[in-house]
């Protein structure tokens, strides 16, 4: 993890179009559909699988949001375990107007123009959930956004972000929270552009925590940058080496120069938009009268 | 050719944004970032490809930074190397056609 990561090499060609081949929906089949809105976008997914919708549902829970009118639709075709090359990295890149995405565990196409998609995987939430997240941050590339490996939270109608690298105390951080808080994530914070200021998200992503965060939303008050420490200390973090520290943190999985760029300029302009903190932390519930 | 007599250009492969007194700048090819302190900034605003680093240092650098041509000089081939090395500005020993910059 994770800074912008451009993992497709040119030549290694992958096999998912042999399995899309090889799949497909048979008629008489009974299809379904689970309209999962993240970070305000909802996106149907369709499948012949009823099994696989309780999976859906138990697995996002809030986010599963029948009444949504879907933006985007995927049609979930179900393959054995074990067809895929399970130690293969995740690749994302654009072919002939469609984005092709695949990891060991899945393979997925997508033409955002005509808002369809098709993902090969097995019964497991964790493809899904890796296929919805690199989806959403290509839409959030567009529109100044971008996940952001952090946790958030909440409080007093105010978000705040804790990002850093793995064991920097995401989850530590949201372990501590007291009650008046509420947990948007403690893996992947869901940062959107909402009329001219940056809004947090809820996701259903989460991290050693275990438990998807509530869904809601609320205007990013500030961002720390997370160190375990002897004591409790906030320093401010000057806007390049901001930028620099964000950008390494930032979920980007695409071999796209256009979209590279695009991710550098909303950390550029969030960062000249919001407050960028070092927090220094012993890891008790002292560090939450810092907070909000 | 001296180094100072050479020609410095930004790739087009780059995002760069100025924030505050320092410039930060990606290359977009692998997202190397770089930020830039206020007379590296001043570099890489000049280096339009068609004026000499000479010049670039003696009327940019040394104008407006208390520091000889020759410190200047030293400073500058250390900074345009590094940054030369990862594609994120062009060298050459004659100007650089805008088409190939920034």
């Amino acid at each position: 993890m994770t800074e912008i990561r451009t993992v497709r090499t040119v030549g290694d060609e992958p096999n998912c179009s042999k399995i899309m081949l090889r799949m497909g929906l048979s008629s008489g089949d009974t299809s379904h559909v689970v309209i999962i809105e993240i970070g305000g976008i909802p996106i149907a997914l369709q499948t012949t699988d009823a099994g696989f919708v309780n999976l859906l549902q138990d697995r996002y829970g809030d986010y599963v949001n029948s009444g949504a009118t879907p933006e985007f639709e995927f049609s979930v075709d179900l393959v054995p375990p074990g067809m895929f090359n399970a130690d293969a990295d995740a690749e994302v890149w654009l072919q002939d107007g469609e984005w092709r995405i695949e990891r060991g565990d899945f393979c997925a196409n997508w033409n955002p123009e005509k808002r369809l998609g098709q993902i090969h995987q097995s019964a497991n939430p964790f493809s899904i959930d890796s296929v919805l997240r690199i989806v959403h941050t290509l839409l959030l590339a567009r529109a100044g956004g971008f996940l952001l490996h952090a946790s958030s939270a909440v409080r007093n109608g105010n978000a705040f972000l804790f990002s850093g690298l793995s064991e920097a105390g995401k989850t530590t951080i949201a372990q501590l929270a007291p009650p008046d808080v509420a947990l948007l994530t403690d893996e992947a914070s869901y940062v959107r552009k909402v009329g001219g200021n940056y809004v947090a998200y809820g996701t259903p992503f989460a991290g050693e925590l275990g438990k998807p965060g509530e869904n809601i939303a609320a205007p990013i008050r500030a961002v720390y940058l997370l160190e375990k420490a002897a004591e409790n200390r906030i320093d401010r973090v000057e806007p390049a080496e901001a930028v620099r520290r964000l950008m390494r943190n930032i979920l980007f999985f695409a071999h796209d120069e256009e979209l590279v760029r695009l991710v550098f300029e909303s950390a550029c302009a969030f960062v000249a938009a919001v407050p960028v903190f070092q927090l220094s932390f012993f890891p008790d519930q002292r560090v939450w009268e810092l907070i909000g | 050719m001296q180094f100072t007599d050479k020609y410095v250009a930004k790739s087009s492969h780059i995002a760069s944004r100025m924030l505050g007194d320092e410039s930060i700048i990606m290359s977009s090819v692998d997202s190397t970032l770089f930020a830039l302190n206020p007379t590296g900034t001043v570099i890489w605003e000049a280096a339009d490809g068609t004026t000499p680093l000479s010049r670039i240092l003696e009327e940019k650098v040394c104008a407006e930074f208390d520091v000889t041509f020759e410190q200047a000089s030293i400073d500058a081939k250390e900074f345009i190397d590094k940054l030369a090395e990862h594609g994120i500005l062009l060298v050459s020993d004659l100007p650089i056609p805008s088409k190939e910059v920034s």
